[in-house]
C-alpha cells in the first residue's frame, strides 16, 4: 500500500480537536456525577422493601440494559422536547441520555455491592441499635464501597467511550470536531488514527490513575 | 417495675410456608439465666432472634419491661403479625443485646472501634467517653492488649469476646446468645465460655441458645427444651437435664453420651 501520511493537515487544526477533547471530558465528568447521583437513587430503591419503589427501579434498570444508547439521545434530544414543550442545548440532551442511562448501569453497581456484605453485617449493626441509615453508612457502604471500585471504574471508561454518540446531536466533542476537521482536510486516515490515539492516551492514563486508586483502598482495607 | 423483663406470649414464626416456631410463651425474670436447647432446626435460635426481632414475629406479642412491643398489624392467613416502627425496634435493640454465632464484627474497624460503635452511633456518647467505656469492656473480656487489632486478625475465641464486650458496652438489660461457642474450634470454647459465666456472676440477665449442655447446667436458673417449634419442657437445670420427665426430653439428653454435669 502507498499511502502518503501528512500529518500536517491535522496540526493545522488541532486546536478544533483540543476543543473537542475538553467537549468530551467536560460532557464525561458531569455525566459520571450526575449519574452517579442517579444510579445510587435507583440502587436504594431497587433494594426497599416497598415494591412501590422497587418495581419503577427495576423498569428504569431493564429499559436502559435492552435499549440503544443512541437512542436515548435521540430521545432526549427529539422527543422529550415535544413533550415538555421546550428544547435542550446538545450538550443537555447528552447529559441527559448519559447519565440516566450510567445511572442504571451504576445502580446495578452500587446494588451489586451492598448485597455482596453478608447479612451478619446487616445483623451485627441493628442488634446494637442502629438504624437502616447508620447500618449503610458506617457499615455497609465502607465495605461494599471497595467492591464498587472496580465496576465502577470500567461503567465510567464506557460512558467515556459512549460520549462520541453526541456527535450525532452536533454537540462539540472530539468525535464530531474531527468530523468537522475531516471534512476541511479530506484526510480521514490521518483525522481519525489522532482522535483514536488522543482517547486512548486519556483513558489509559485514567485507568492507571485509577488503578493506583485502587491499590491505596486496597491496602487501607 | 416489674421484676418480668421479657413476656412472650404465643409467638409464632413462618417462614413462607414453614411454620418454625408455633406458640411459644416464655417469661424472663429480671436476673434470669436460661439456656434453651434443642435439635437443630427446633427453632431456639428463631424464638431468641425474635427477641431482638432479628426476626419478626409472625404473630404474638412481646411484652419489655411491662410494655407491649408494636402495634396490632392486619390479620394474614397465617394470623396476626403486630408492626413494628423502626425507632421502636432501635430502641428495643439497644436494650437487648445480641452475641451471634458468627461474631458479626465489623472488619473494616480496629476491635476497639467495633465496641465504640454503638455507644458513638446510637447512644450519641462522646468519643471520649466512649472510648474508655470500650477500653473497660475489653478489659473485661481480657483484650485490654488488642484494641488497634483488625477482627480478621483474632483467633475465633478472640472475636467473640469483642463481641461480647460490643454488646456489653450498651449497657443492656438482656442479653441474648446464639450459640456464641458453636463455631469454635473445640480449644476455643472454654475461654468464650468463661467470660460468659463471669457475666452470669454478675446478675445480668441473659438468655442462652446453646449445644453445651454441660455449661447450660452450671449457667442456667432455667433450661428450656425447645422441640418442633413449642416448649417442650422447661424446669431447673437440675429438673430438666438430669430428670426429665417427658419422652423426648430423655431421647435429646440421651444421645450425649458423656454427660459433664
Amino acid at each position: 500500500m502507498q499511502y502518503q501520511w501528512d500529518f500536517a493537515a491535522v496540526w493545522s487544526h488541532f486546536d478544533l480537536l483540543i476543543v473537542g477533547l475538553i467537549g468530551t471530558v467536560e460532557l464525561a465528568l458531569v455525566s459520571i456525577v450526575l449519574g452517579v447521583i442517579v444510579g445510587f437513587v435507583v440502587a436504594l430503591m431497587r433494594l426497599s422493601h416497598r415494591r412501590a419503589l422497587r418495581t419503577p427501579a427495576t423498569a428504569f434498570v431493564e429499559f436502559y440494559r435492552n435499549t440503544p444508547p443512541i437512542v436515548h439521545f435521540f430521545w432526549f434530544f427529539y422527543a422529550l422536547p415535544i413533550l415538555i414543550g421546550l428544547s435542550f442545548e446538545p450538550f443537555t440532551a447528552a447529559v441527559l441520555a448519559l447519565s440516566t442511562q450510567s445511572g442504571a448501569f451504576y445502580a446495578e453497581v452500587f446494588r451489586g455491592g451492598i448485597v455482596s456484605i453478608e447479612r451478619g453485617q446487616w445483623e451485627g449493626a441493628k442488634a446494637l441499635g442502629m438504624n437502616y441509615r447508620a447500618v449503610l453508612r458506617r457499615v455497609i457502604l465502607p465495605q461494599a464501597l471497595r467492591r464498587m471500585v472496580a465496576p465502577f471504574v470500567d461503567r465510567s471508561f464506557e460512558l467515556t467511550k459512549t460520549t462520541a454518540l453526541a456527535s450525532s446531536l452536533a454537540y462539540a466533542e472530539l468525535l464530531y470536531q474531527a468530523m468537522q476537521v475531516n471534512s476541511i482536510t479530506y484526510r480521514p486516515m490521518e483525522v481519525y488514527t489522532t482522535i483514536a490515539i488522543m482517547y486512548f492516551i486519556v483513558l489509559f492514563a485514567a485507568s492507571n490513575l485509577m488503578r493506583l486508586v485502587e491499590y491505596r483502598l486496597a491496602r487501607v482495607g | 417495675m416489674s421484676d418480668t423483663v421479657i413476656r412472650i406470649r404465643n409467638l409464632h414464626k413462618r417462614f413462607g410456608d414453614l411454620h418454625v416456631v408455633k406458640g411459644v410463651d416464655l417469661e424472663v425474670k429480671r436476673g434470669e439465666r436460661i439456656a434453651i436447647i434443642g435439635a437443630s432446626g427446633s427453632g431456639k435460635s428463631t424464638i431468641l432472634r425474635c427477641l431482638n426481632f432479628m426476626e419478626m414475629p409472625s404473630d404474638g406479642t412481646i411484652e419489655l419491661d411491662g410494655k407491649l412491643l408494636g402495634t396490632e398489624g392486619r390479620a394474614n392467613d397465617g394470623g396476626a403479625a403486630r408492626t413494628y416502627s423502626e425507632s421502636e425496634l432501635c430502641e428495643v435493640r439497644t436494650r437487648v443485646g445480641m452475641v451471634f454465632q458468627q461474631f458479626n464484627l465489623f472488619p473494616h474497624m480496629t476491635v476497639l472501634e467495633n465496641v465504640m460503635e454503638g455507644l458513638i452511633t446510637v447512644k450519641r456518647t462522646p468519643k471520649g467517653a466512649a472510648r474508655s467505656r470500650a477500653t473497660e469492656q475489653l478489659a473485661k473480656v481480657g483484650l485490654q492488649d488488642k484494641l488497634h487489632a483488625y477482627p480478621g486478625k483474632l483467633s475465633g475465641g478472640q472475636q467473640q469476646r469483642v463481641a461480647i464486650a460490643r454488646a456489653l458496652a450498651m449497657d443492656p438489660e438482656v442479653l441474648l446468645f446464639d450459640e456464641p461457642t458453636s463455631s469454635l474450634d473445640p480449644e476455643l470454647v472454654g475461654e468464650v465460655l468463661r467470660v460468659i459465666h463471669a457475666l452470669a456472676e454478675e446478675g445480668r440477665t441473659m438468655l442462652l441458645v446453646t449445644h453445651e449442655l454441660g455449661f447450660a447446667y452450671h449457667f442456667a436458673d432455667r433450661v428450656v427444651f425447645i422441640a418442633d417449634g413449642i416448649v417442650y419442657e422447661t424446669g431447673t437445670a437440675d429438673d430438666v437435664l438430669k430428670h426429665p420427665t417427658k419422652e423426648r426430653t430423655q431421647a435429646f439428653l440421651a444421645r450425649f453420651t458423656e454427660r459433664a454435669f
